[in-house]
């Protein structure tokens, strides 16, 4: 069997190690339009502030393709033949397989913002090339600009703060991080954000660029000497444009398969939640069907672990429903729920145990099942039924008739 | 204010250099005697609490405790020790009776510890018990006073119930509800595992412990709790207790707190009604009435089960003993003033009763004596400390021991003689849901286990050392004691001779 | 394989097993000396409420969330334990995002941490369950 591998992140990761946990001889392809070892997306933040090395990036030991038997190929995949089962690269090559994977991940938006041609010193932020362009731009007395206040423009404000002369984040909504936080707990963040000496200015249009200023809507105009871009990103399915189904992203089902027989696509290409466990999750899943087993997976759940300057905040689910709210000292937190069950929560500062509430949304618990106020006081399994706790900790399920307090 | 201050007996020293505030001491201190001080990180402790039951000493993982005797005294005093002035002090502000745990801890003579046994030299060699078999077995019984033959010559089997055990001993009564169900468990299963038996004392036996009925002697005490035909059919052997040796003459008392859940059914006594024994069996005056009651209880078992009748050593214990072996009776079972208790009166345990090696060796003289030793067979208690207590017990006359104290100890128990308090704090006289769980029953029958097999070792060690290789050839033994520091009166009453004779 | 199992039902709640957890990781030969004035942060922790509580570790699931969902690979599957490596680390707290069982906890090291067994004690057992007193942390195999 012949499996090819179209990216080589989270996704890709996955599929290697769900067809290896099928089988050890299948033969495995990874093409990638980057040049490295695969490395870990989300890292490269930590790796622009200095917190990380080069080589600490990799999303594996050094020796992951040899121990699993993986050709890595430097390539751009220009085309597939889906009838023919090829793909057509860059290089003038072209590669059949039995089993097709797309996990080429996503792309940058950058929105027809006028004059953006005029700006010389321009970047997006994904990827590590994103990184040594930002690097080489110099960021030492540099004003910094970031259009996007969202997981990714905040990130990169975190890792060039200390080397910017200043860093200004803007952003079209009135809230910082709205795809993951509610307005309030935005409003914590900003602040410490603030505190840290990164400058907001929120619920502003760009109009447009002439060089190193910006004239919003409102004809403000601010001076920049860098541009970074991270305004959004979008599914990087073109590959199989005009060939499979496609919605914002490749549409997958719970086998992780395309409309096409053979093709399957994991990860950030997919309609799914764009975070790298659900990546690898439908990455190994599409290995594991692809290499002639049967795994499905459930609806990935939108969920986030995210840390500005020692603030972690953690988020899952939807936020909608009642709230139950504690807020004080360096603790904020929010729980959404709505007919008996959890639909989604927000925690800043205090993050411990948050993976109890995650299980909660995920496993659909019953809330009437729970000792609810406990629950909301911090998440912990004491809350669970007894039944219930042993099974998670593994004791025998017994009747514990004595030592119960006798009522 | 009160006027009486009594300064703690006992003082927690702790080792602040090892001390790493983990506060485990003062989450096992049911008594609260420790506490964390946040606001300076360090733990302290109120002496005055402390029952010195050690709990903390032995769970501290810095081995940051002690406890030693508080320095405190007053005026130097033969006659007036401090202990009498202590308790006048705490009488006269409570004007109530003085209650007292475990058994009898007086500075009286230790007749066991005045004896002392033989070996072979020379002549009749020694056995090593490694290399040669030695027999522990022993059974428990009347014996037929003749033998019986059909007409065809053959032998007729007139051998009355009896039990058959691995070795001479037994754990002997503790009741639910004095102690907790984990070391009911704890009993029950090591008993099982050792082939021996134990006692379910005046508590009734709870239904989870049926299954180890043939390891079970069921108690008929003066309340009668908890008795009915199935429990009584359940056991493997019936104890009618007529006293016990750590308060002769007295009943007792489990008080309506703790008549609670499976206690007041296992009981059978409604919830939170006091449990009241008796001092006497109401329907008891008379070896007469006795001898109705034993063979009560054989009718109900169908002759089946060898009943048991347990007495304190008291003055007369002679005659009584002579009484009850003509009563129908298959053990006489005595319990020496050294015997343990959940709670009695502190003037009873300490100043009533006898020692039980003088009322051993006086029982088995005057029954041999009056030619009916073999009627029944004697099991003596309090205290049996050690294997060596067990081989001297034997040589004087006894068939079996019975243990308590020491196999609680084995479970935990540090002899804090606080048991009628209910927070033991090692989960065994405690009804508490947070303390009983402290013993694990799994842990506790192992311990158990281990206990009774090292001594069944030292048994047979030394048994092998005198030449001796069944328990049977050592019972009635006396030629195997001698005395030490004994006067002549004392050599008598115990049969032996003394040391150098 | 053998797993760290919870017997609630003997769970004292004395806190003995977070304190061999946290000497463990020490690597010293005295207590007293290694925790002294420490705060401890063990890899072990102990719920407790009205005369309840057990202990929660890592679980070492087979259907490992955290390692799944750890952004740089630093936390791993070998031989049936899940380890961290702390120096891969970037305590982004996915894994504690993940957990279901709120096993993994932050860490002064800048690493996230958890239990791994004591993978590198000599004995082989691990410390909390040489620790128990009352056998409410066993190490043992058990079916499902």
């Amino acid at each position: 069997m012949k499996h090819l591998i179209i990216g080589n992140s989270a996704a890709a990761i996955g599929a290697v190690e769900g067809i290896r946990q099928m089988n050890k001889s299948d033969q495995i392809t990874i093409i990638s339009d980057e040049p490295y070892f695969t490395y870990s997306r989300p890292l490269i933040s930590y790796l622009l502030s200095g917190k990380l090395s080069l080589e600490k990036m990799n999303y594996r030991s050094k020796s992951f393709y040899e121990d699993n038997h993986v050709t890595f190929k430097y390539a751009h995949a220009e085309k597939v033949d889906h009838l023919n089962k090829q793909v057509f690269l860059d290089d003038g090559d072209q590669m059949s397989y039995d089993k097709l994977l797309i996990a080429t991940g996503s792309k940058a938006f950058i929105p027809p913002f006028a004059g953006l041609e005029s700006v010389e010193n321009k970047t997006t932020f994904l990827s590590l090339d994103d990184v040594k362009k930002l690097d080489a731009m110099g960021l030492e007395s540099k004003r910094v600009l970031i259009i996007g206040a969202g997981l990714i423009g905040l990130k990169c404000a975190e890792g060039i703060t200390k080397k910017a002369q200043s860093v200004t984040v803007l952003d079209l909504a009135p809230q910082i991080l709205s795809s993951i936080l509610d307005y309030d707990s935005s409003l914590i963040v900003k602040q410490h954000l603030e505190k840290k000496g990164i400058n907001f200015i929120l619920s502003a249009t760009a109009e447009k660029f002439t060089q190193n200023t910006l004239t919003l809507k409102d004809k403000t105009q601010i001076d920049f000497d860098i541009l970074v871009l991270c305004v959004g990103v979008r599914p990087n399915a073109s590959l199989l444009s005009g060939i499979a189904a496609i919605e914002k992203g490749v549409v997958i089902n719970e086998r992780a398969e395309t409309s096409v027989p053979d093709i399957y696509a994991a990860g950030d290409v997919t309609n799914g939640v764009a975070i790298l466990p659900n990546a690898y999750v439908t990455g190994e899943c599409a290995g594991i069907n692809m290499a002639g087993g049967n795994k499905t997976i459930s609806k990935m759940l939108p969920m986030n672990a995210i840390g500005f300057f020692g603030l972690n905040i953690i988020t899952a689910g939807n936020y909608t429903g009642s709230i139950f709210e504690l807020n004080k000292d360096s603790e904020f937190k929010r729980l959404f729920y709505q007919d008996g069950l959890l639909n989604g929560y927000i925690m800043i500062g205090n993050i411990a145990k948050a993976g109890i509430y995650t299980s909660l949304i995920r496993e659909q618990t019953k809330l009437d099942t729970l000792d609810f106020p406990l629950i909301c006081e911090k998440p912990q399994l004491m809350a669970f039924r007894l039944e219930e706790r042993l099974e998670k900790l593994g004791g025998k399920v017994e009747r514990m008739k004595f030592f119960q307090p006798e009522i | 204010m009160a006027l009486t201050f009594i300064y703690p007996e006992y003082e927690v020293i702790r080792n602040s250099e090892r001390c790493i505030t983990c506060r485990v001491c003062e989450r096992q201190c049911a008594n609260e005697a420790h506490e964390f001080l946040a606001g300076i990180d360090k733990m302290v402790c109120d002496d005055s609490k402390c029952v010195n039951c050690h709990r903390c000493v032995s769970l501290c993982p810095t081995h940051a405790l002690k406890i030693t005797k508080s320095g405190n005294t007053y005026k130097q005093n033969s006659n007036w020790g401090g202990k009498y002035i202590d308790e006048i002090y705490k009488q006269a502000e409570s004007g109530g009776v003085l209650l007292s745990g475990m058994g009898n801890p007086e500075n009286y003579p230790v007749y066991f510890d005045k004896i002392l046994l033989n070996a072979s030299q020379v002549t009749n060699p020694p056995i090593d018990p490694l290399r040669e078999p030695m027999e522990t077995k022993i059974s428990l019984g009347a014996k037929p006073q003749n033998i019986k033959r059909d007409k065809d010559g053959k032998l007729i089997n007139n051998l009355p119930p009896r039990l058959s055990l691995s070795m001479p001993l037994m754990f002997s009564a503790m009741s639910y509800g004095s102690i907790s169900y984990n070391a009911h468990e704890c009993l029950a299963r090591a008993a099982k595992e050792l082939g021996i038996l134990y006692n379910t004392g005046e508590g009734g036996l709870h239904n989870d412990f049926y299954q180890y009925g043939d390891n079970t002697i069921v108690q008929v005490a003066s309340g009668r709790f908890g008795v009915h035909p199935d429990y009584l059919n359940t056991g493997a052997a019936i104890e009618i207790k007529m006293g016990q040796g750590a308060k002769p003459g007295i009943g007792g008392h489990l008080p309506g707190a703790k008549i609670v859940g499976d206690i007041s059914r296992t009981r059978m006594i409604p919830e939170g009604s006091d449990a009241i024994s008796p001092a006497p069996h109401h329907d008891i005056y008379s070896i007469e009435d006795l001898r109705q009651l034993v063979y009560s209880l054989k009718e109900v078992t169908n002759y089946q089960k060898p009943v048991i009748v347990k007495i304190a050593a008291v003055h007369n214990v002679t005659a009584i003993a002579s009484g009850i072996a003509r009563s129908g009776a298959d053990i006489i079972a005595i319990d020496g003033f050294r015997g343990g208790t959940g709670a009695a009166p502190t003037r009873i345990r300490d100043h009533v009763g006898i020692p039980i090696e003088l009322a051993l060796a006086s029982v088995d003289q005057r029954l041999r004596e009056e030619g009916i030793r073999e009627n029944v067979s004697i099991v003596v208690g309090g205290s049996i400390r050690q294997s060596a207590d067990i081989v001297k017990a034997i040589a004087l006359g006894a068939d079996c021991v019975y243990i308590a104290t020491a196999a609680l100890m084995a479970l935990g128990c540090h002899l804090c003689r606080s048991c009628y308090t209910g927070k033991c704090n090692w989960g065994i006289a405690t009804q508490m849901p947070e303390l009983k769980k402290r013993l694990n029953p799994d842990i506790g029958y192992q311990r158990l286990v281990n206990l009774i097999n090292a001594w069944r070792h030292e048994i047979k060690e030394m048994m092998g050392g005198m030449g001796i290789n069944s328990i049977e050839s050592l019972k009635g033994n006396r030629l195997m004691l001698r005395g030490i520091g004994l006067n002549e009166k004392e050599l008598s009453i115990l049969g032996i001779r003394h040391a150098g004779e | 394989m053998k797993r760290v199992y919870v017997n609630e039902k003997w769970c004292l709640g004395c806190r003995l097993c977070e304190y061999y957890c946290a000497f463990q990781e020490t690597k010293e030969s005295d207590m007293a000396r290694a925790l002294k004035g420490i705060k401890i942060n063990p890899r072990i922790n102990i719920e407790e409420k009205n005369g309840i509580s057990f202990a929660v570790s890592c679980r070492h699931c087979e259907d490992a969330l955290c390692v799944k969902g750890c952004i740089t690979g630093a936390l791993s599957k070998k031989e049936e334990v899940i380890l961290i490596d702390k120096e891969r680390c970037v305590s982004c707290y996915t894994c504690i995002l993940s957990c279901p069982y709120g096993a993994i906890s932050p860490s002064q090291d800048g690493a996230i941490k958890k239990c791994e067994l004591c993978t590198d004690s000599a004995s082989g057992i691990p410390a909390c369950v040489k620790g128990c007193p009352n056998n409410a942390i066993v190490f043992e195999e058990r079916l499902g």
